[in-house]
């Protein structure tokens, strides 16, 4: 198996496109997915009886096959990018809704009361207590979240979609392996810089939780 | 002022945590409430603030009724300092003091040089202010929290066993910040606290609360030591409550005479005339350590250097350190047995308690109400 530079070189403008298509799919999904799971899980932390469903419901949806999905779908959105945002967000809802309900568990009850009896109203601590720290917990869910939805795009391939996973299709339909060691490594490459630039983002959001300095 | 007028609170649970309250806090006096755990004095200090709503009865601060007002309003009008700090771990230190300002619209500026103002008032550096809470000491951590409390200048402070969580010798320091602070600002203070000696040292006033939330007694620390109102008082008050009393009388009303000229021991003096140690006449022993009293000095104080001192004589100093007398230790005796009789004996309460407007027919002292 060896890479065929010279079409890589001709195609690049291709690869270029398939790459931001494939990281806009993974990024809305994931996008949507924290739209759709901050509120639920807002709810889920609230309410004791809702927490077991919610999070029931995700970790049912999760265990649905991805091709499965997108059929599902098929007569609901057809074959278009939509059907391939709704399947990934589907799958990013059980880290991210777990993830933020397991966050906001993790703020310490002595803090909250110190925001109520400060004269805190509930919304404000929710918004600016809270969520904040419980930010490295969501964190860590989005990253995984990302990484996973970069993985799972290649799987809309079936409805047309697909971003790089296109070329796995094209290089296994003509017998060409450069194409799909190209789309992985492409894939790779975009999770890694996805998941390095989330860290970043991590580390700027929240300052109190870097190293101690010494006095 | 802070009033409550036949509170009680039970829980969802059945249990009864504060049993028909009624208690008057004074107007910038600090009101401690003592008692072992689940005696409800902590439910008590956060009705205040309504963190607790009261099952029946009325509480009011400043004459107004805590329940008619917004409850978030009327918590940002009390100071709250609260177990082991509780402080913001996402905010740095400057913007943990300035949260109730900020919820009170100040500004960010003004907020800020509000709470850089206070990190001075509390004793910490402006380099402290930049921090974050977890890289403070655990005392640091609590006066920050004092400073959160005092930062929109509330007259109420609620504070639920702040030093609980300090070693022995940083919580003295804090208890004594306390004081200085307290004698500058004149706070209406409400303080928690199972410690006793910790209330004899803060309170103007201590309640001790029993078991099912029933007040047993309110009163100065003096009285409370002198008259405890029961065996249960007297047993939280622990076996020491003579000698505690002790600690709270001033040296000044004991007698004083001129230092010995012609004894073993004489007193050495520096130019200025400040005590410097005790002398034996022929030489024959080591100068022994003085340690001079001032009339804020405690009798407690004055008995122990009384026993430390080779002819058990006390030496007495002004203001400025120089020598004014000697007191012997049966003056300082006398001293305390007449402290103690006008505790035991004396009008008591009299110049301490709180006029109210009496809610039914009945006593007006609190020890009274209290088990009524």
């Amino acid at each position: 198996m060896s890479v065929d530079w010279s079409w890589t070189a001709d195609h690049a403008d291709e690869l270029a496109t398939l790459t931001l298509s494939h990281l806009q799919a993974a990024l809305s999904a994931v996008l949507l997915g924290l739209v759709i799971s901050l509120p639920l899980a807002v709810l889920a932390h609230r309410v004791r009886p809702l927490r077991g469903l919610l999070l029931g419901l995700s970790n049912v949806l999760f265990t649905i096959p991805s091709i499965a999905v997108f059929v599902l779908l098929l007569p609901v959105s057809g074959l278009t990018r939509t059907t391939t945002v709704i399947g990934l967000t589907i799958y990013t809802l059980v880290v991210l809704l777990g993830n933020t309900v397991e966050g906001l568990d993790s703020v310490p009850a002595r803090t909250k009361e110190a925001a109520e009896a400060m004269g805190t109203r509930p919304l404000r601590t929710l918004l600016t207590v809270e969520l904040p720290l419980a930010l490295p917990v969501i964190m860590a869910g989005v990253r995984i979240a990302t990484v996973m939805s970069i993985s799972l795009v290649s799987v809309a391939t079936y409805i047309g979609d697909g971003g790089l996973g296109q070329l796995f299709t094209d290089g296994f339909q003509r017998d060409f392996p450069t194409p799909v060691i190209v789309g992985v490594v492409l894939t790779l490459l975009l999770a890694l810089v996805a998941d390095a630039l989330l860290v970043t983002v991590q580390y700027v959001l929240t300052p109190w939780t870097r190293r101690q300095r010494s006095a | 002022m802070i009033q409550f007028d036949t509170v009680h609170k039970r829980f969802p649970n059945g249990t009864t945590a504060v049993h028909d309250l009624t208690l008057d806090m004074p107007e910038g006096g600090v009101t401690v409430l003592v008692g072992s755990s689940g005696c409800g004095k902590t439910t008590t200090l956060r009705m205040i603030n309504r963190m607790v709503e009261p099952t029946s009865g009325a509480i009011r601060v400043g004459g107004r009724d805590v329940l008619e007002q917004d409850a978030a309003d009327l918590r940002r009008s009390i100071g709250y300092v609260i177990q082991q700090s509780g402080l913001f771990p996402h905010r740095t230190v400057l913007d943990n003091i300035a949260t109730v300002p900020l919820l009170l619209g100040w500004g960010r500026r003004k907020a800020r040089a509000r709470a850089a103002e206070l990190l001075e008032t509390v004793g910490l550096t402006a380099d402290a202010g930049k921090r974050y809470p977890h890289q403070l000491s655990g005392g640091q951590q609590q006066r920050v929290g004092v400073a959160r409390a005092l930062a929109a200048d509330p007259p109420v402070l609620l504070m639920d066993e702040p030093f609980g969580a300090v070693d022995p010798v940083v919580r003295t320091q804090l208890q004594d910040e306390l004081l200085r602070l307290q004698r500058e600002l004149s706070k209406t203070i409400v303080f928690v606290t199972h410690d006793i000696d910790e209330a004899v040292r803060l309170g103007d006033r201590i309640a001790v609360f029993r078991t099912g939330g029933h007040l047993v007694q309110c009163a100065a620390p003096a009285e409370l030591l002198a008259r405890p109102a029961d065996d249960f008082v007297a047993d939280f008050l622990g076996a020491e409550r003579g000698l505690k009393l002790l600690s709270l009388v001033p040296l000044a009303g004991v007698p004083q005479g001129p230092a010995p000229q012609d004894g073993d021991w004489a007193l050495r003096l520096d130019a200025a005339g400040a005590p410097l140690a005790w002398r034996h006449k022929d030489g024959d022993a080591a100068d022994l350590p003085v340690r001079p009293l001032r009339d804020g000095d405690s009798l407690l104080a004055a008995l122990d250097e009384s026993l430390a001192s080779p002819t058990g004589l006390v030496a007495r100093v002004d203001a400025e350190g120089r020598l004014t007398g000697v007191s012997s230790r049966d003056d300082i005796h006398e001293g305390a047995a007449r402290e103690r009789d006008r505790c035991v004996r004396g009008p008591v309460g009299a110049d301490h308690a709180v006029p109210r407007a009496p809610a039914a027919a009945g006593s007006t002292r609190d020890d009274v109400e209290g088990r009524a």
